[in-house]
């Protein structure tokens, strides 16, 4: 046969319908550029405009503190959801009953479901009050760590009541996640553990968790990038000051970029508005930073799934 | 109706595999020809190049000829759907559309083709279908239940009224017994020799009392090892195959030494 | 090994079942009788709960885990040690949930009343109003956002599962996972920075916050409409194929019709999740005391900035913008709850069989 092959007959139903969704597709990319390239063309102004008050030492001394107090309470967050969600996934995979399960199931996707203004309402009005005594007992008691000392905040709207409404937040994406992965667990190392007379625990640690360790890494990471950009519980609860300050329990504490945006954006006006579109840029960078890391986890654990 | 299949040193590709070698033959029309030979020897990859569902799989290609009564199959500018709407096929495993009637899924080869028809028309069709294959007596009552609320033989019977509602020329069926019970099997078998009085039919077994039992004209494939393209070893009159092979791989086959 | 075969060995004997539920109420009462005698011993008067069951909980543990390692051996002491742990993180996490439904249900009643579902907030001051402003916005907003979204995801999925093929459907698939990652503030942003370009400076439209609300939804559409293609199984679209059916009818009316439930519960939670966004839409529909029914025109208030501004903005009498803030919120999480059940429902009742 010679290269001239002729071209297939094509109907013209096809060819619309597949350029349809081709392009339903590509406007995907092309959606994500432009979101890309309108933040940048609406920051630009920010460095090139009459100097911002709110900016007087420039943007990146601005902005760091923000940078600092996205990472700190995310991270609180994370470090409070992580072993709550690894035993909330075994609870309802490897210790309740099968239907009961189900059923607590349900109801750890329902946290999921709950609009975050209404944690920020619940978070300042019900949470912080109530951990406030706490916050001074842990002063009191623990204040020679650094994070639990200085002066403690009379009103519980603090960095760590922050770091336990978005550990709360993230927890049903974190859990349900998890819980996916251990009850792929296979059967059999699982029944092969306990027919060595492993007790209940000794066949988690040998079977349950070595699998799920890839899944664990991407559930937290798929958290932390949850957490970073979580806007109105910050913006709701947290008393902001613009400070770097690791100190948890007082009311001078770093703002996240999203909760200033959200506090200051309504009332900005001229380049002000671009600083912000600026700092929103960065949390743009750093949630799709995380994110990306968090697939790579996950792909290459497919890969290593898909080979067995 | 019924159409005489030539196939003309046709090669079989997925991508750069070859999965079937150069297979010339005459498929006869009123006639019910078997493909038999070993798992994994391309009788289900030749038979989907009869209606051009090879090509449905990305980088799957055919080369050679293939003629029904003298048209080319494969010619530059014949539509591969026209192709699939004068062939019929049934599956292995039953596969009704769930999400239909029983009558629905008899006109499934009208109504998702847009074509208009009358209700008289619609219900002369169903009927005339169903009969066909063996089915109106046992769905007549129920026939806006959906087709998955039936037993495995009859989804066969359900696929099989499906293929010849559109009148067709050809009916090809891929091991349409093997997911099925005796009886229903014994069902598909009489109702393939009744199908013959109308279509060519070809069907790929590789239960060899079927193919003695049914056929007329039975092909033998085989393989010489695993990546090796198949090959049609022997092909005449399904009496001549079983009984007097001149090929002595045949012979192994059909007393059951190997496959 | 043979250190762990003479534990399981010695400890034969099994803990009575009374034995944990026992201890644990006691200590829990003993750690709270403590707390009494010293809170009344310090000048802070304040009985703090959390101390409490701190303690309670880990005095407990401590005294199971030492009766068990004695009787029962180390091993199964290991094993009542992690049942303690895993049961307390669940129980954990439910305390917030019902916390948070006890408190909005308990104080969103109090302005859950017609006036609330008939009025708009304009010239109300103090006491009464509604927020029959509000919800229209989130209506439209989420109405037309869903417009946009529904069509673009299901295409887009269409694309990814019956046709994409190569570099350019790697690449759509890996920023799908990108956008689903999108902060909502920053999709509020990028509404706001698109919209500044046609009507300058300072805008504000509801169509704006569709736009926004667009963004998180996409991702969310394609994710479950593909999971749902890609369960239809491909015998069905071979059945169809070998009927002469072209590959675009067998999409539109063998695969779509097939997965429609799944899709429709997909749809259903995409909306619940974004009818809650509250920063997007602070951003660029912003906030108002009155009605507006037209996307197009200003300012456009929505439920979610409604509590928000109603806590946030809080006038002389504080009580009743709480109330209404909480009447609010406990709106809000009804119509969450309603779709995440329609959802339920729809793919309980309408899945295909067999
Ligand atoms: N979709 C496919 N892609 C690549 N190779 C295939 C595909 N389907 C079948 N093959 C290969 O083609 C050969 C013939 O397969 P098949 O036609 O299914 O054999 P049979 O039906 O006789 O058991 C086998 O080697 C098989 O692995
Ligand atoms: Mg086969």
């Amino acid at each position: 046969m010679t290269d001239t092959k002729p071209k297939a007959v094509r109907r013209l139903g096809d060819v619309v319908f597949a350029n349809l969704a081709f392009f339903a597709g590509v406007s995907i990319l092309a959606t994500l550029a432009t979101v890309a390239a309108f933040l940048f063309a609406q920051s630009v102004p920010a460095f090139t405009g009459p100097p911002i008050d709110a900016a007087s030492e420039g943007f990146f001394s601005y902005v760091l503190p923000f940078v600092f107090g996205t990472v700190y309470a995310s991270v609180i967050g994370l470090a409070i959801a992580t072993p709550l969600a690894i035993g909330i996934a075994l609870y309802i995979s490897h210790f309740a009953n099968r239907k009961f399960a189900q059923v607590l199931g349900y109801a750890v996707d329902l946290l999921a479901a709950i609009p975050s203004v209404v944690y920020g309402l619940w978070g300042i009005l019900v949470l912080a009050p109530f951990l406030s005594p706490t916050f001074n007992w842990l002063n009191e008691n623990l204040g020679w760590i650094p994070i639990f000392a200085g002066q403690v905040s009379a009103t519980g709207r603090t960095m760590l009541t922050v770091g336990i409404v978005l550990a709360i937040m993230v927890l049903p994406i974190m859990a349900a996640l998890i819980r996916e992965i251990f009850l792929q667990t296979p059967r059999l190392h699982e029944e092969a553990a306990l027919a060595l007379g492993a007790t209940r625990w000794e066949m988690i640690k040998m079977a349950v968790l070595p699998f799920g360790r890839p899944g664990i890494i991407s559930a937290a990471m798929l958290g932390l990038g949850r957490a970073l950009g979580e806007t109105m519980a910050v913006a709701m609860v947290l008393s902001p000051a613009a400070v770097v300050s690791f100190a948890v329990l007082t009311s001078t504490n770093s703002n996240t970029i999203a909760a200033n945006i959200a506090l200051q954006f309504p009332e900005a006006g001229g380049n002000y508005t671009n600083l912000l579109i600026a700092t929103g840029l960065v949390l743009f960078a750093i949630t799709m930073v995380v994110n990306m890391i968090a697939r790579w986890v996950i792909s290459r654990r497919a890969e290593f799934s898909g080979a067995n | 109706m019924s159409k005489r299949i030539e196939l003309k040193s046709l090669d079989v590709y997925y991508k750069a595999f070859l999965a079937v070698e150069d297979v010339s033959m005459v498929i006869e029309p009123k006639a019910i020809t078997a493909f038999i030979g070993p798992s994994g020897c391309g009788k289900s990859t030749l038979i989907r190049t009869l209606n051009r569902m090879h090509e449905v799989i990305p980088g799957a290609r055919v080369e050679g000829q293939l003629l029904m009564d003298g048209e080319d199959v494969y010619g530059p500018d014949v539509d591969p759907v026209r192709v699939r709407r004068q062939v019929g096929m049934v599956f292995q495993r039953p596969n009704p559309f769930p999400t239909m009637s029983i009558k629905d899924n008899v006109l499934s080869g009208y109504k998702l083709n847009n074509s208009r028809m009358s209700k008289a028309e619609a219900e002369e069709i169903t009927e005339k279908a169903l009969v066909g294959a063996n089915l109106w007596n046992e769905v007549k009552d129920r026939l806006e239940k959906p087709g998955s609320g039936l037993s495995g033989g009859q989804q066969q019977r359900l696929c099989i009224a499906r293929a010849i509602a559109v009148e067709p020329d050809v009916i090809l069926m891929d091991e349409p017994t093997s997911a099925l019970d005796p009886i229903s099997t014994a069902a598909i078998e009489d109702l393939a020799v009744e199908l013959k009085e109308h279509f060519t039919v070809v069907i790929v077994t590789h239960n060899m009392q079927q193919a003695s039992r049914i056929s007329d004209m039975t092909a033998f494939f085989n393989i010489a090892g695993s990546g090796l393209p198949g090959k049609l070893i022997e092909y005449d009159k399904t009496e001549k195959v079983f009984s007097n092979p001149t090929e002595q791989q045949t012979e192994d086959y059909v007393s059951g030494r190997f496959g | 090994m043979t250190t762990q075969l003479n534990s399981s060995f010695r400890g034969t004997q099994d803990l009575p079942k009374w034995l944990s539920p026992t201890l644990l109420v006691s200590f829990f009462l003993a750690s709270f009788g403590l707390q009494v005698l010293l809170a009344s011993d310090s000048d802070s008067a304040e009985i703090n709960f959390i101390p409490v069951a701190v303690f309670g909980l880990l005095s407990f543990t401590l005294a199971l885990y030492v009766i068990s390692r004695v009787i029962e051996g180390v091993r199964k002491a290991t094993d009542r040690l992690v049942t303690i742990m895993v049961s307390t993180a669940f129980s954990l996490a439910l305390i917030p949930l019902l916390s948070l439904a006890y408190t909005v249900v308990t104080k969103g009643v109090a302005r859950f009343d017609a006036e609330f579902f008939t009025f708009s907030m304009r010239n109300v001051v103090g006491e009464g109003g509604g927020a029959l402003h509000a919800i229209i916005g989130t209506v439209e907003i989420t109405g037309i956002a869903t417009l946009i979204s529904v069509p673009i995801g299901i295409m887009a999925a269409i694309y990814l599962v019956e046709y994409g093929r190569g570099t350019v459907a790697r690449l759509v698939t890996f920023f799908v996972d990108v956008m689903t990652g999108v902060p909502s503030i920053v999709a509020g942003l990028f509404a706001y920075a698109l919209f500044v370009i046609f009507f300058g400076p300072g805008v504000r439209m509801g169509l704006g916050g569709a736009i926004a609300l667009s963004l998180l939804m996409i991702p969310v559409v394609i994710r479950a409409t593909e999971e749902m293609l890609k369960i239809v199984p491909n015998e069905l679209r071979e059945a169809a194929y070998a009927l002469g059916v072209p590959k675009w009818l067998t999409v539109l009316k063998v695969v779509l019709p097939t997965s429609l439930a799944g899709i429709a519960t997909g749809i259903m939670i995409a909306i619940a999740r974004v009818i809650g966004e509250t920063a997007p839409l602070l951003l660029i529909a912003g906030f108002t005391a009155s009605m507006n029914y037209n996307p197009l025109d200003e300012r456009m208030m929505t439920l979610p900035v409604f509590v928000y501004t109603s806590y946030a903005n809080q006038g002389v009498d504080m009580q009743a913008y709480l109330d209404r803030a909480w009447a609010g919120a406990l709106t809000l999480m009804l119509i969450v709850m309603v779709l995440n059940l329609v959802a339920r429902l729809i793919s309980k009742y309408f899945s295909p069989k067999g």
